[in-house]
């Protein structure tokens, strides 16, 4: 079947089967970024937005994206370079395999709570999971991260 | 591994339910628990296009379509505001975000998992279920009943006040609860459901007698003394059965008592 959205901006159009999952259809067209880690719908390593809204595109079918808009990291690079300096400074990434879901997490995170509370920060970024690093740095990062901005320390 | 051979996506109730009647075929909900299956399906028959994903008040009650996820019922501020926040208090532990993003009342409850913290709460909110074949239910009967080829079109809420808690215990933060509960007091009348038993959600009345206008210590004590003795419980790789019948009998006592908090 022929599905036809919009993806990071472009619209394309494309051949796919009733169960393609939109995490394979996404690598296949140039979002290496979205990745398979679990394959049980609970890493969020394979978040992507999907009409804005952070998604599981693991459990996501292609046929179900038609006519939608796709948001993946490689569409959000400046939105992510705001902060994610703030979270390699705490040494949050150690591996890094589960740093694009979290960055797209965190894009949704702030996008919907700009100024969240740490007690939101982790209950929003619950369903991400870090084999490494604890949660800790990310929180810290992102408590760094908004914390400049509140001082007016971030340049553009 | 899940197969799906066709896609379809219905463009009426009527046609949803013609072909969900053929046993190969099936309604996706928010497809997170059709996806751990290994089956292959015929026509994978998405609702997504009947316009189920609203929130809407109607005279008496709050309609949620079956497409409406469960995130947008955790952060629905009539919704929420209706029952004190015990529904966003049953959601915000599911998974993450993303997972909740997905996942859609309608499935959650036309599956009737017992491992549900969307039954729980419905169920002691009085929901009722409309079915395209099976008409307008309550949703203590749905919940009893067997799988059949339907199709759930919306949950109805009551809109008369009502005071509702929602507790649950978890192995872990994010993990299915290993018991869960709600309260609900509306005109007087009390509504304790208790899930993941593991069985599917059970609801009791106060048919004893036992609170009274105002709930104590001793009265919630007592009640849950009570319910704890006689309800079905079994035991899984979660916990065992005797380890839910302590819970359980804390999580109600617990559960009265912040309810007559409220």
């Amino acid at each position: 079947m022929e599905i036809t959205l919009t993806l990071n901006g472009k619209k394309i159009t494309a051949s796919v089967d009733a169960d393609t999952l939109l995490l394979h259809f996404l690598r296949a067209h140039g979002c290496p970024s979205v990745k398979c880690g679990c394959e049980s719908t609970v890493c969020g390593l394979c978040t992507v937005l999907l009409n804005g809204k952070p998604v599981l595109s693991c459990a996501v079918l292609a046929a179900r994206a038609d006519g939608q808009s796709v948001t993946t990291l490689e569409g959000l690079q400046e939105e992510a370079s705001d902060f994610i300096g703030f979270i390699a400074d705490q040494g949050a990434e150690q591996c890094g395999f589960c740093n694009p879901g979290y960055v797209m997490n965190t894009i949704a995170l702030l996008r919907e709570n700009p100024d969240p509370t740490d007690e939101e920060i982790c209950a929003y970024l619950a369903g991400n999971l870090c084999r490494c690093s604890g949660y800790e740095g990310q929180l810290r990062g992102i408590r760094a991260y908004l914390n400049a901005k509140k001082a007016g320390e971030l340049h553009g | 591994m899940l197969q799906i051979e066709r896609y379809i996506r219905a463009e009426t109730p009527a046609q949803a339910y013609e072909l969900c009647r053929k046993k190969s075929n099936v309604i996706l909900g928010g497809m997170l628990w059709l996806k751990q299956q290994n089956r292959r399906v015929s026509t994978a028959v998405d609702l997504c296009g009947l316009g189920l994903d609203k929130i809407e008040e109607t005279e008496d009650s709050i309609r949620i379509g079956a497409m409406v996820s469960l995130r947008d019922m955790e952060t629905h501020p009539a919704l929420n505001a209706l029952c004190g926040s015990a529904i966003a208090d049953s959601l915000c532990r599911i998974v993450g975000v993303q997972f909740r993003n997905l996942a859609t009342v309608g499935g959650s409850v036309f599956g009737r998992f017992g491992f549900s913290d969307v039954l729980t709460v419905l169920m002691a909110l009085d929901a009722q279920v409309v079915l395209y074949n099976g008409g307008t239910i309550p949703l203590t009967q749905f919940a009893a009943m067997k799988p059949e080829r339907d199709v759930l079109l919306y949950i109805l809420i009551p809109k008369t006040p009502v005071q509702a808690v929602y507790l649950s215990q978890r192995i872990t933060a994010t993990d299915f609860p290993v018991l869960n509960l709600a309260i609900s007091r509306r005109e007087g009348e009390l509504r304790c459901v208790i899930g993941a038993r593991p069985l599917r959600a059970v609801s009791f009345g106060d048919d004893k007698q036992l609170l009274g206008e105002h709930i104590t210590e001793e009265s919630a004590r007592a009640y849950a003394e009570d319910i704890a003795s006689r309800i079905i419980l079994a035991g899984n790789r979660r916990a065992g059965e005797a380890y839910r019948r302590d819970l359980c009998r804390v999580l109600v006592r617990r559960g009265l008592l912040a309810l007559e908090d409220k």
